[in-house]
């Protein structure tokens, strides 16, 4: 593994397995994730960033298997872990921030109990003072008064209940923070004020970063290095440059910045991807995207393309040669 | 899906517009506060504000899917506020509206053809159950939903087009005017866009007045000729879309443009202005500025009295204390 990364994801697979049917939600992917940076995981509902990032504090459903693929942590395979030694890392060294505020809280408790609650399991030596002090000092570092924390999860507003699981996340400092979608269920200034309060902390306190998003205007302003996800594949990857002003760009990527309505823009059409992501129960035998992409040819539909790469920036699609250059431009319009 | 607007008569007009719930222990809830709107035939006034705002309530006063507590609503002239319900029933019919949720705006146990059909049956628009069938596969086909797809359940569909049935059930009865309520919030942002073209297309082809209710900054600037902010039931600025977004003057309407991440690195290390606070209760709302308290220009006298919008430049109008001098 290497020194500088917190988190190496090497050809991660998951399946979803019923006994009617099996979702391949996660098809071999690589993400590394550096120290104190910040990795955006991009991409649609049904992409698979929210089984990534279950995958990696192993809180797959039931129903949810990983068939192959090693996640390392400073140093240790999470995956080989006994369940016991798991918890260990669960909640202090790894914690993570799911997308719904409103029920990712216990009503009957109070918020203060609930900060205390993760606190005493990793520091099963401090005072009940020691650990009173630091659920006000985490409330505060969150932008709470420490007053409020007798107070129960229905009588915060939703800005400040994600502020709460927030607070409950960084509570031991984790070393690694996934963030599931912190915002989505924010309206924009409140996410504008949440956000700038994961970057201050973030910062503040070192910590690495897997924020996964749908927004790629969240990406820009907040991480380091971005995987844009599609049907289970990191179908291009880099750091924010790369993606967001290098030239090269997988169709899928480009179809994203394409659909999203620009502030600037005059034009009266979005460029829409046209059809749907393909059923994850039967994913076809090339691309992942062929269906969908204006730029396919025969060997899209046969052939599963494989990784090329310059650089920081990687690509998984047939229209780049080894090096990562754009092969022939003669389907472009 | 522009219109000569100086010239012709608006084709909705909302005066005072009032809808007011009663709580418990006799507390009113300030949903809609006094809207003054004129809607023109053939625009599209984009709705936007935060959760709360009161911004689908106006939508539902509007149609009388809920019932204004007062205030005048004026269709083509005529005052539909106190019409009885049989005698609004042909107005319902050139009123329409799309719902955010197409998970749960439409019965899970009808085949889509039925869904679309629903509303022509009701009103028996043809006199032949044929010609309704005919009529509800024609719709399919404007939306862009396979006829295929006539037979299955919603279950069997995705959002996208779930979004698209509730669509064509909204265009089954040749409406005039529909209340787009949130319609692409649920989906995902390229089944969005594909869902925005659509709308913007039927808009152009069948001169329809659209009121898009949404609390996406990016899609109300795309779709919308013109746009009113609204905070806690009132509207704050009322302006064309381009000047709006070019020259924002409420304080609450630049600070949320000022909240947007755009996807530019440009802009990456400059931080969000934001605003202190959070939206406060509508609840037995005082009079005065409603915004003053999270204002950074606030100062005495923008509380007291309801600030007025004041027609600052053609077209543009604004509540607020800063900008009190009409042109």
């Amino acid at each position: 593994m290497n020194e500088n990364n917190i988190l190496e994801i090497k050809n991660l697979s998951v399946i979803y397995k019923t006994d009617l049917e099996t979702v391949n939600a996660v098809n071999g992917i690589d993400i590394s994730i550096k120290k104190k940076s910040t990795f955006g995981l991009v991409g649609e509902t049904g992409a698979g960033k929210t089984t990534t990032a279950r995958s990696i504090i192993r809180l797959l459903p039931a129903v949810g298997h990983v068939t192959g693929g090693s996640i390392e942590f400073e140093g240790q395979d999470l995956l080989t872990l006994p369940a016991e030694d798991m918890r260990e890392y669960r909640g202090d060294k790894i914690a993570m921030v799911f997308q719904d505020p409103m029920t990712s809280l216990n009503p009957v408790m109070s918020v203060g109990d609930q900060i205390a609650e993760t606190v005493k399991i990793h520091n099963p030596h401090l005072s009940k003072d020691e650990i009173d002090k630091r659920v006000e000092d985490t409330l505060s570092m969150v932008g709470i008064l420490p007053s409020r924390k007798v107070e129960y999860p229905h009588q915060f507003s939703g800005g400040m209940k994600q502020r709460v699981i927030i607070a409950i996340a960084l509570a031991c400092e984790p070393g690694l923070l996934i963030a599931d979608e912190p915002t989505t269920a924010l309206d924009v200034t409140i996410q504008a004020q949440v956000l700038m309060m994961i970057k201050d902390l973030r910062d503040r306190l070192g910590t690495s970063m897997l924020m996964i998003t749908h927004d790629l205007g969240i990406v820009a302003k907040i991480c380091d290095d971005v995987g844009v996800m599609y049907a289970g594949e990191i179908v291009e990857s880099g750091t924010v440059e790369d993606i967001f002003e290098g030239k090269n760009h997988h169709p899928y990527t480009e179809g994203l910045f394409g659909s999203i309505p620009n502030l600037k823009s005059k034009a009266k059409r979005l460029n829409a991807i046209p059809g749907l992501m393909p059923d994850p129960t039967n994913l076809p035998k090339g691309c992942v995207f062929a269906e969908r992409c204006k730029y396919a040819t025969d060997i899209c539909r046969e052939q599963h393309p494989g990784v090329v790469a310059s650089g920081t920036h990687t690509l998984r699609c047939h229209l780049f040669d080894e090096n990562g250059n754009r092969k022939e431009k003669k389907n472009e319009q | 899906m522009s219109s000569n607007m100086e010239n012709d008569t608006p084709l909705l007009q909302l005066k005072d517009l009032k809808k007011y719930f009663k709580l418990n222990g006799g507390a009113m809830l300030h949903a809609v506060d006094g809207i003054n709107l004129d809607i023109y035939e053939g625009e599209t006034i984009g709705v936007v504000g935060e959760s709360g705002c009161g911004k689908s309530t106006l939508g539902r006063t509007i149609l009388r899917l809920i019932e204004p507590s007062s205030g005048e609503i004026i269709y083509r002239g005529k005052d539909i506020t106190k019409m009885s319900q049989g005698k609004f029933r042909p107005y319902r019919q050139e009123m329409q509206i799309i719902f955010q949720d197409p998970y749960a705006s439409i019965d899970p146990r009808k085949s889509v053809i039925e869904v679309i059909a629903e509303y022509m049956l009701i009103h028996k628009t043809y006199k032949h159950q044929a010609d309704i069938y005919n009529r509800a596969a024609e719709l399919m086909d404007m939306v862009g939903l396979a006829r295929r797809y006539a037979n299955m359940y919603p279950h069997e569909l995705d959002g996208g087009r779930r979004q698209r049935i509730g669509i064509a059930r909204a265009l089954s009865l040749n409406p005039k005017f529909i209340v787009c309520d949130e319609p692409v919030s649920a989906l995902d942002v390229s089944i969005q866009a594909q869902i925005l073209n659509l709308l913007m297309d039927l808009g152009d082809d069948l001169n329809l007045t659209y009121l898009f209710i949404t609390h996406d900054l990016s899609v109300v600037k795309h779709i919308s000729d013109r746009i009113m902010v609204m905070y806690l039931g009132q509207a704050v600025e009322i302006a064309t879309s381009d000047e709006l977004f070019e020259n924002p003057l409420h304080p609450y309407t630049q600070a949320l443009l000022a909240a947007i991440p755009e996807p530019d690195l440009s802009k990456r290390d400059i931080p969000f202005k934001t605003i202190k606070g959070e939206v406060s209760s509508p609840i037995n709302v005082k009079p005065g500025c409603r915004f003053c308290k999270r204002c950074d220009f606030a100062k005495p006298g923008c509380d007291g009295t309801d600030k007025p919008l004041i027609e600052v430049s053609p077209g543009h109008f604004v509540a607020c204390d800063l900008h009190n001098k009409p042109m």
